[in-house]
Order: C-alpha cells, then sequence, then structure tokens
C-alpha cells in the first residue's frame, strides 16, 4: 500500500511532463497530419534555455529560497518565450514549404531537424550532462508504515500544480477563445476555415508555438525534477511523449493527457514491482496491445463522421 | 444586359483554371451587379463548382482576371478575400462536424470578430427554427438538409455583400428546398444581399435569378434574363424536362 502511493505520486510527476510534451505532438498531428519529429528536441532545447537563465539569476540573486524560486519562474517564461521561437522557426523554414507535397517530405524533414537540433546543442553546450544545484530538497511526509515513509516533495508538487494550472489555461484558450477555434477549424477543414477568412498559415504557426510553449514547461519541470540534462534527452523521452500522444488517441487533447499519465503510472509502477530495466518495454508493449484492440487510440476520433 | 453602366460588383473575365493539367474552365467570363440575384445552371462536372472556388482563389486561376468592387482579387489569398465582405456556402456544405451547430455560426462570423453575432445568431434562428432547436449539436450529426441550412446561416453570418451559394437544393426534401429559395429571395429583397448561385435545380433557380447563364464543359453558352431562360427551348430540353416541382 505504501509503495503504492509512493509510487502513484511519483508516477503521475512523471505522466505530467510526458502529457505536456504529447501535447505538443498531437496538436500537430491534428492540424497538418504530421508527426512532428524534432518536437522532442524543442523540449531539450527547453530544458537547456531553463538551465541557462537558472543558473544566471542565482549566479546574481544567490541560493536563497526566494532566489531559487525567482530562478525558476524567469526560467519558466524565457525558456517559453525561446522555445516558441525555436518551434516558430522550425515550421517556417522546414516544414511550411513542404505543405502540400508528398506526405513523406515534412517528416524526412522533421527527423533532419531532430538531428540539428541535437547536434547543435552538442557542439554549443557540450556532449557532458549539465547540472543545477540541488533545489527543493524538502519534502513532506504523508504517512508512515513499517518504517517506510510516504512522502512527497516540494518539486512534485509544484510541477503538479504548475501542469494542471496550464493545462487549465490551454483547454480554455482552445475551447473558448476565437483562437482555439480557428484552430480547431483548420483542423477539421483548412479549406472551408479560409473561406471564412481564417490565415491557416498563421493559424498553424500558433498552434507550434502553443505546442513548444507546453513543451517548455515540461523541460523546465524535467530540469527542475532531475537536476540535470544533456543534449540526448530530447528523445527518450520525445519518444515516450509521442507514445503517450498515439496511446491516448493522436489528436486528441485529452488524450495526450491521459496516454502521458498512463505512461507516466506503467513506468513508475512496473520499476517498484518488477523490473526497473525494463520498464520501457512495458510501456512500449502496452501501447502495442491498445493499438491492436483499439487502432485509434484510447479517446481517438473514429474516422468516419455521419455526412 | 439591363442594369445600368455601373461597373459589375463581380467581373470575371476570360478565366481559365486548370487542375494539374486538366482543364476545368475554358475562358469564363460572368458580370454580377449589385443588388442582382445571379443563376449559374449547368450538369455535373460542367465546371460550377471550379468557378464558386476559384473566385475564392481555391485554386487560383490561371489566366483571366476576377475583380471584386474593383479590386483584382485574382492573385489574392482566400482568407483576405473572404474579410473583403463575400461569403461562400460551398459544394457539400462543408460544415465542421465535430463543432456544435452555435460554433459553426461562431466561425460564419469570425471575419467581423462576432461583431453583431447575437443579433445575427437571432436573425438566422428566425429563418432556420431548425437550427435554434439543435445549437449546441454537433453539426456532424445533422441531417443533410440541417447542415445545409447550418452553411447557409454560417455564410449570413458575416454579413456578406455578396453571397455564393454552390448547390443549396442539393438533397433536399422539396418542401425545404422551397423555404431555402424563400430565403435568398429574402435576403435579397429585404437586405440587398447579391446573391450568386449555382444550381442543377434549374427551374425554381431561375425563377429567383435577375440574370441567368448556363454552363457547358468549362464554358458558358448561353446567358441572359432568368425568364428568358426558362423559356428557351434548348435549356427546355436539356435542363427542365420534367423539372417542375
Amino acid at each position: 500500500m505504501e509503495v503504492f502511493v509512493q509510487q502513484l505520486i511519483n508516477g503521475v510527476t512523471l505522466g505530467a511532463v510526458y502529457g505536456l510534451i504529447a501535447i505538443g505532438y498531437t496538436m500537430v498531428f491534428g492540424i497538418i497530419g504530421m508527426v512532428n519529429f524534432a518536437h522532442g528536441d524543442v523540449f531539450m532545447i527547453s530544458a537547456f534555455v531553463a538551465l541557462i537563465c537558472f543558473m544566471a539569476v542565482t549566479a546574481l540573486a544567490g541560493m536563497t529560497g526566494g532566489a531559487v524560486f525567482l530562478a525558476l519562474l524567469v526560467a519558466l517564461i524565457v525558456s517559453m518565450i525561446v522555445t516558441s521561437l525555436f518551434s516558430w522557426t522550425i515550421e517556417r523554414v522546414a516544414y511550411r514549404k513542404l505543405r502540400g507535397s508528398f506526405r513523406l517530405a515534412p517528416l524526412i524533414s522533421a527527423i533532419g531537424m531532430s538531428i540539428l537540433l541535437m547536434n547543435f546543442v552538442q557542439v554549443a553546450q557540450g556532449a557532458r550532462n549539465k547540472p543545477i544545484p540541488p533545489i527543493m530538497r524538502d519534502t513532506i511526509s504523508l504517512f508512515e508504515k513499517d518504517g517506510f515513509v510516504v512522502a512527497i516533495s516540494y518539486k512534485q508538487i509544484l510541477i503538479i500544480l504548475v501542469t494542471a494550472i496550464l493545462l487549465g489555461i490551454f483547454w480554455y484558450v482552445v475551447q473558448k477563445t476565437p483562437l482555439g477555434r480557428a484552430q480547431r477549424a483548420c483542423e477539421q477543414d483548412q479549406k472551408m476555415a479560409a473561406l471564412l477568412g481564417i490565415n491557416v498559415d498563421r493559424t498553424i504557426a500558433v498552434t507550434f508555438i502553443m505546442g513548444a510553449a507546453l513543451a517548455a514547461v515540461a523541460g523546465t519541470m524535467f530540469l527542475t525534477y532531475y537536476g540535470v540534462v544533456v543534449f540526448s534527452d530530447g528523445f527518450v523521452p520525445g519518444v515516450k511523449a509521442f507514445t503517450a500522444a498515439v496511446l491516448g488517441g493522436i489528436g486528441s487533447l485529452p488524450g495526450a493527457v491521459l496516454g502521458g499519465m498512463l505512461i507516466g503510472l506503467i513506468e513508475t509502477f512496473w520499476s517498484a514491482y518488477f523490473s526497473i530495466d525494463y520498464k520501457d518495454v512495458a510501456a512500449f508493449s502496452i501501447l502495442a496491445i491498445v493499438l491492436i484492440f483499439m487502432p485509434q487510440g484510447l479517446l481517438g476520433k473514429p474516422e468516419v463522421e455521419k455526412v | 444586359m439591363t442594369m445600368t453602366e455601373k461597373a459589375p460588383l463581380l467581373a470575371v473575365r476570360g478565366v481559365k483554371t486548370y487542375y494539374g493539367n486538366i482543364i476545368a474552365l475554358k475562358g469564363v467570363d460572368i458580370d454580377v451587379h449589385e443588388g442582382e440575384i445571379v443563376t449559374m445552371i449547368g450538369a455535373n462536372g460542367a465546371g460550377k463548382s471550379t468557378l464558386m472556388m476559384t473566385i475564392f482563389g481555391k485554386p487560383q486561376a490561371r489566366e483571366g482576371t476576377i475583380t471584386y468592387d474593383g479590386r483584382d482579387i485574382t492573385r489574392m489569398p482566400t482568407h483576405e478575400i473572404a474579410h473583403l465582405g463575400i461569403a461562400q456556402s460551398p459544394e457539400g456544405r462543408r460544415v465542421f462536424p465535430r463543432m456544435s451547430v452555435f460554433e459553426n455560426l461562431q466561425m460564419g462570423a469570425s471575419v467581423n470578430n462576432l461583431a453583431h453575432f447575437d443579433e445575427d445568431l437571432e436573425k438566422v434562428c428566425a429563418i432556420f427554427p431548425r437550427l435554434k432547436e439543435r445549437l449546441q449539436q454537433r453539426a456532424g450529426t445533422l441531417s443533410g438538409g440541417e447542415q445545409q441550412m447550418l452553411a447557409i446561416a454560417r455564410a449570413l453570418m458575416s454579413r456578406p455583400r455578396l453571397l455564393l451559394l454552390d448547390e443549396p437544393s442539393l438533397g433536399l426534401a422539396p418542401i425545404v428546398v422551397r423555404q431555402i429559395f424563400d430565403v435568398i429571395r429574402e435576403v435579397n429583397r429585404k437586405e440587398g444581399m447579391t446573391v450568386f448561385l449555382v444550381e442543377q435545380n434549374a427551374y425554381h433557380a431561375l425563377k429567383l435569378a435577375t440574370r441567368a447563364y448556363v454552363m457547358v464543359n468549362g464554358l458558358i453558352t448561353m446567358s441572359g434574363s432568368g425568364k428568358e431562360l426558362l423559356s428557351d427551348p434548348q435549356v427546355k430540353a436539356a435542363y427542365l424536362e420534367g423539372g417542375h416541382h
């Protein structure tokens, strides 16, 4: 029971990070039907930007509690802005011109972008792990049984809270604002959206920006949680988040969050009860099994609409 | 031409449109004057819908010009054309299936940022009471006739100066067809909205029209007032036989 609760907390934290990244995959797929393989590396870049900001602010303001909080806030905001710019640029130079070309073209371009970003960071930041000083090590003990303390750390609370708040804002934007309506319209019928005066290219660009901003939240949380980032960190979390998007039903926003949570939980529970080495095997196996029985994913849209 | 010498609101001149290397419009000339209802009739595949979409730049005309209100819009991006006061209820209705009826109407009003949304919503709900009952329903679950009503209502929501309607009667029950043609007549009379209408239902469409064109195989073969075409023996033979309902 204690182990279960503890792993639940850990799993939800990890799932929040996957879910935030997965939204970027699922939104872009929804609107232009393309898997943006560079998205994982955009996430990695956001963690680096957050790291640089965090180090800069703490170098100036010290490592007191207030300064750390300020540094994290600055890191989050700057990372969201810079990462959005990266993503906007990628869409502009690598994907937009290929729209309307054969389906594989933007996909190949995305893989190229992924390799480019990874190598750019490796050259610019070096190939070693980049750490930040340990922060927010305090935990809150929830209960104790037979010497096993179930605890939730401040970091975990922060990650879960920030994720919940940002998902709320994001959901509101997509469901209730003219911008979100335009996005959903483009997702369902780009030609008709254009006939109604929607600038489709701009709407797609905004989608990339929103996905990147959420990836930056994930990147900053990832850095806070693990305290270290390396140039190759875009790959595995990227693939996991993509898996989460597919598991939840690619194109579906609640599906991305649900998929992220599931992948996070499967991984942590498998590590706790079975083998930590096989946690990825477990996550991907579940994906395979779900896709056999529900090819459109858990919350995916059925292909056929009544006409 | 029965109208005054005022320049037409929409002027299509020598327009040729291609799909890849296949020519769909072979040099089309059309005039639509302010306040008119202009009808174009023609068989399936004649190029009527292509013309409607070419006016909106999707696809763009390869040759010829399209001017609207004195401005050349031949190469203008589609979304900018929509901001000039032209609205279209396109072929196949194209309602957003996973949005509610209400949201579809909001999309229609998005060119003027929902400026008079509430007022216009009330108006289209009065015209199509069926939509009012289904405002929160997903558009994809509506019947074909209801989707057609929604597509027209959505086009009206932008308060267009020029309304393009692509086969508004397609697949509808006769009573609904009559209702839709009444709506077209009404917006034209009461609000002075200019209407350009493409139809296979030639009898109703010609009765309604100030002027009309016949398109065959990507070319205009005949034009005149609605009445003239209605009584023309060729038109009768080709488009009206057994069509009085």
